[in-house]
Parts: C-alpha cells; structure tokens; sequence
C-alpha cells in the first residue's frame, strides 16, 4: 500500500471551496484540509460527520450537578445538620435554595472544562506536541489540500487539482 | 397579501362570546353578601365548592402545625412573617380578624367578589404583555439593525397592533378598580380608609406612599405608559409601512432612532408599570428586580407568540423566505430568555428566602402556602421542560416542538401572572375555574381577532427594508 498524498496549494477560501467539492464530485479521498483560519461550510462540503461535542458537555453538566447535589446532600444534612443562622437543614429541599449557585457552578465547571479536555483528547492537542503542519504557509494565507494517491492515478489527479485552481501541487510521503 | 380565514376569524368570535358568558356565570354566581356565601357553601356540603374550603382549611391548620415544629427551631423572624403573613392578608384587621369569624366571613367574601374581576385581570393582562413583549422585541431588532429578523417585521407589526386594545382594557380594568364605584376590592390601597389617619383601619405603610400610590396619579401613569407604547407602535408601523414605496432610506433610518429612543422609555414605564399593575396588589411588599421580573416575562411570551404566528402564518404557505434557520433563531431566544426569567425569579426569590426578613418574605410565605403547586410548577413550565427540550439545535428548527414548548411556555408565564395576582387578591381561594378560563377565551378570541385583522392590512413581506436580502437569505 503505497502511503503517497498529493498536496494541491490554494491561495483562496473560496476556490478551496470549489476545489473540495469538484474532488469529492470526482470520488477521491480527501485526506485532509490545512487552512489559516475556519471556512465556514468546509465541513459540510468535506462530508465530515457532525460533532458530537455538545452531547458530551451536557453529560458533563449532568455529572457536575449529581457532584454538587450530593456533596452537598452529604456535608450540610446528612453528615452534621447544624443550625447556622437558622437555615434549615432538615432536608435537603427545605435549604435548597442556598445550595442552588453552587449546583449551577458546578453544573457549569464539569461541562466546560471536561468539555474542553475531551476536545483537547479527541483533536489530540497537548503541549509539546509536535506540529503537523505540511507548510507554513497555511498557518498564514494559504489553503493546503491532501489528497491520497491510489496506483496509477498520480497524474490524472495532479490534473484535475490544478484545473480546480491549485498554485501548487506536491507528492510526499504521507507522514501522519 | 394575507386574507383572515374565515375558520379563525369564527373561532375568534366563538372564544370571545364563550368567554364573555362564562365570565358573565361567574359574576353572576358570585355570593352578594355573607348569608348567600354561607347558603351556597352549605348547599354544596362536601361537594365541589365545600371540598375545596375544608381542602383549604386543612392546609392552613396543616401550616398551623408545621409552623410550631419548623419555625420553633428558627428565629423570631420566622413568627413575625408568618403572622405578618395573616395580616396583611386579612386586609388589616389587625390580626384579629383570624380569629374572629364574622370579620373572617366578611374576608372571605370579600376575596370570592375579587376572583372573577382578578381572573379578567389576569388575562387581560397577559395578553396585554405579550404584545408589549412583542413591540419591546421588535424595537430591539430595529435598534440593533438585525439581519435576520426582517422578514418577521410584519407579524410583529401585526401582533403589536394588539397594543392597543390591549392597553385600553387594562385601562378600563383599572378605572372600574376605582373605590368610588364599589365593584371589587382588586387594588386594597385605594380604600381611602386606609389613608385617613381617623378610620380605624388606618394603615401606615399606605399612608407613606400615598404620594406614589393614589387614584388620580396612578390612573394618569397609566395613560402614560399606554401612551409611549402606542405611539411608537403606531409611529414605527406607519414608517415600516412607508418605506415600502420609498425611494430612499430616511423612513427606516427614523424608524432607528425611534426604536433607540422608544426602548429607553420603554424600560422605564415598563419598570413603572410592573410596580403599578402588579406589585401595587402587594401593597406593602416591594422588590427592586420585580420591574425586569415581569419584563422577562413578557419578553419570553412575546417571542414565543412571535414562534407561533410565523409557524402558522408558514404552514398556509404565505411565509415562503422563511425558513427554519428563523425558525432555531427564534427558539433560540425563547430558550434563553426562559432561562433569564428563571435567573430573575431565583434571584428574587433566593434573596429574600435567604435573609428572611418579615415585611419582605410574607410575599412567598402566602404563595408557598396557599399556592404550593402553581408556584413551583411554574418552574417545571417555564424553565426545566424549555430547558431539555430547546437544548438540541436540531429540535429547535421543528415546528411542532417549537408549538408544543411554545405552548407549554405560555401556560407557565399566564400562570405565573396569576401567582403575582392572585394571591394579593383572592388568597387562598382559588381555583383554575369558569372565570379563568373565561377570561382567557375572552381574550384570546380578541386578541386573534385583532392581530389577523391587522396582518391583512399589509403585505407580509417587508419591501425595501435595506436588510431583507440579507434576511431573506438568513440560514444558520
């Protein structure tokens, strides 16, 4: 299996966008798409699955408020009710109301940062890490497309990149 | 070009006069005097009425009770509320009208001749804030030149022309209020007893506002406020209108600045008049959020009309550049601002739970006691069901979730209109009865009635509004 990409260079957002959508018209298997910045629609364009990172922040929210309700059920009725400034601490429903910023807080800290650490887990973003960056470039004014050379058809592809617009057209050795 | 079907326009009609004659019953069953209380309640021995009073009783001796257990542990404080409490609900007898069962008669009879006038009220006044909701929405989006909402201008314009007879009943409402002409005791402090430092019932406390709270200046604010919010509605519209056969933009740019100007008179009368119409039945209680309190709930009910106007207005096929990105935007909002009523009730009510404090926490003791169930089920309405089901983005662009929260969202804010009336007016005798429902059906048939009419008036595409196109095309 030969592990060869074809990077097409683009020096516009929207000629990108074109040029993504005339390659998947032409069923090639687009590796990946390096810009500067998020083109608005290149997701929906590329075909990539929606993500489901809301669905994990609101579990988290939902974790983070079952930790608040229960520290709390635990520390202020169960463990020692005292009487402290003549709030009741009954039950838990009759000093809810006092507990209700914390749940809130809570409910918001879990399902922001563990939101926010899955993201970094799943994008595989840590200090440290080595940059993936094919070129430079794209971090400035340039749009980088990768796509995975199959046998024989280097040349009819290099071909249809640079009718889509391409500036520049490198094969390599895939590296990631 | 939108013609009023015939079908709504009769089940307009049909909830106007149904309304009226339930309305029109209950009045007309409402006991005159003591002895008529006393012989309808025995006729209906442990039946209906007679199950809800021993039903009422029972939780008051109930509170009784409960109040030596829980409140033995608490402070002073907790007492003094609670008897503070009967006080003032027992319209200043002193406290000893508890006790006293001819002064307790006359009390209650005096709460069962408030409901039907407190009922229409109600409504009256929810309908009223929806439209008000709506014409603070739309002075939003013109002062913030939204690019989205555009294509909404006109349902809004349609929905606001209920401003005015909206205003004017409540305008009436309150002019019938007046002590002069002995029709209900809605609003307690107009009893000019209270204020006559020789009347034995002579309260203090309204004596001190008397500056703020009497008859004449209160019913000249309410001409006031009517006023600004029917001028800008009719200013706004006329220049909306306008600047469809325009040749240049001044009428949309005057239509900027009039809405810049409107919200910040708005924000002021609207504070005015939730301390005016609402918190002036608590007339010894005071809270400063009450102001954005009743705003957020106006606001939320507005934008949810909105939803439902723009579904129906879409399923005949007369809204085609509407889509469901306007759709999720509006859900968006009624989402948020659900939360924001939520935040403000919370905070409202979490302040004064928290430290107690006797003139101010008799407000949520009536209500916890005697309104147990609409009080908190107000929350379930109003914020969990929204929450969970406005979350998903996807949910948000289908119409018959947005009708079904939409729905669920309007019973809660009518509901929790009642909560801030009701409890001032009738106590613990209430119920969702004939006159509720009554006035409900009365004034939805109206207001129906008033926003179709007017949203045949104009096209229901806005034409040279400089932002259309881009609204028009608007997807999220």
């Amino acid at each position: 299996m030969s592990s060869k990409v074809i990077q097409a260079m683009y020096t516009d957002d929207d000629v990108l966008m074109s040029a993504v959508k005339k390659v998947r018209q032409e069923n090639h298997h687009i590796e990946e798409v390096y810009t500067p910045f998020p083109v608005h629609g290149l997701d929906k364009a590329m075909g990539l699955a929606p993500t489901r990172l809301a669905i994990t922040a609101f579990m988290y929210g939902c974790v983070g408020l079952a930790v608040a309700t229960t520290m709390m059920y635990y520390i202020m009725i169960v463990d020692w009710p005292q009487n402290i400034g003549g709030k009741p601490s009954f039950s838990f429903i009759e000093n809810m109301p006092a507990f209700v910023p914390i749940m809130f807080e809570m409910t918001v800290f879990f399902a922001a940062h563990l939101m926010v650490i899955t993201f970094y887990m799943r994008s595989k973003l840590w200090p440290f890490k080595e940059a993936e960056n094919p070129d430079p470039r794209t971090t400035d004014d340039h749009f980088l497309m990768e796509v995975a050379v199959h046998g024989g058809n280097e040349e009819e592809l290099t071909a249809l990149l640079l009718a889509t617009g391409a500036t520049e057209i490198k094969v390599t050795d895939k590296k990631h | 070009m939108y013609t009023f079907s015939n079908r709504l326009r009769l089940f307009a009609i049909i909830s106007m006069i149904l309304g009226g004659i339930l309305v029109g019953v209950s009045f007309a069953t409402t006991p005159g005097s003591v002895e008529e209380m006393k012989a309808h309640e025995a006729a209906h021995g442990h039946g209906g009425h007679g199950e809800e009073a021993s039903h009422d009783d029972g939780k008051t001796a109930h509170h009784d009770d409960h109040k030596t257990d829980a409140h033995a542990t608490n402070d002073h404080h907790g007492e003094t509320s609670h008897d503070d409490a009967h006080a003032s609900e027992g319209h200043h007898d002193a406290g000893a009208g508890h006790h006293n069962s001819a002064k307790h008669d006359e009390h209650k009879l005096t709460q069962l001749q408030n409901k039907p006038w407190a009922a229409i009220y109600i409504a009256a006044f929810f309908f009223m804030m929806i439209s008000l909701g709506v014409l603070a929405f739309y002075a939003i989006q013109r002062a913030a030149q939204a690019g989205w909402s555009p294509v909404l201008f006109r349902v809004m314009e349609g929905i606001t022309a209920y401003i005015i007879p909206g205003t004017i009943s409540i305008i009436i409402l309150l002019v019938l209020c007046m002590p002069s002409l002995h029709l209900n005791h809605l609003f307690h402090w107009m009893d000019p007893k209270l204020v006559d430092p020789d009347s034995e019932i002579f309260d203090t406390l309204t004596y001190g506002k008397k500056a703020w709270l009497n008859v004449p200046w209160f019913l000249i604010r309410a001409v006031i406020y009517s006023a600004i919010w029917v001028a800008y509605r009719q200013l706004s519209r006329k220049f909306s209108l306008r600047q469809d056969d325009a040749d240049d933009n001044s009428n949309f740019k005057k239509n900027f600045r009039l809405a810049a100007i409107f919200l910040v008179l708005f924000l002021i009368s609207e504070s005015m008049m939730s301390w005016d119409w609402i918190m002036s039945f608590d007339h010894h209680w005071f809270s400063t959020l009450f102001g954005w309190y009743v705003f957020a709930s106006m606001f939320v009910s507005g934008i949810t009309v909105i939803a439902l106007v723009t579904i129906y207005l879409k399923s005949k096929g007369l809204l085609p550049y509407v889509n469901d990105s306007h759709l999720h935007d509006l859900a968006k909002f009624m989402f948020g601002v659900s939360i924001f009523w939520t935040y403000l009730w919370f905070s409202q009510f979490m302040l004064i739970w928290y430290s107690n404090i006797p003139e101010e926490v008799t407000y949520f003791v009536t209500r916890i006691e005697d309104y147990n169930l609409p009080f908190f089920g107000m929350i379930a309405l109003n914020l969990i069901f929204p929450l969970l089901i406005l979350m998903n983005s996807d949910f948000k662009r289908l119409n018959w979730i947005i009708v079904i929260a939409g729905t669920v969202i309007l019973f809660g804010h009518y509901i929790d209109v009642f909560n801030m009336v009701m409890p001032a007016t009738v106590g613990p005798n209430w119920s969702l009865g004939m006159p509720e429902i009554g006035g409900i059906l009365f004034f939805l048939g109206l207001f129906i009635f008033v926003v179709f009419t007017a949203l045949t008036k104009a096209p229901l595409l806005a034409k040279r509004n400089p932002f259309i196109e881009e609204s028009k095309q608007f997807h999220y």
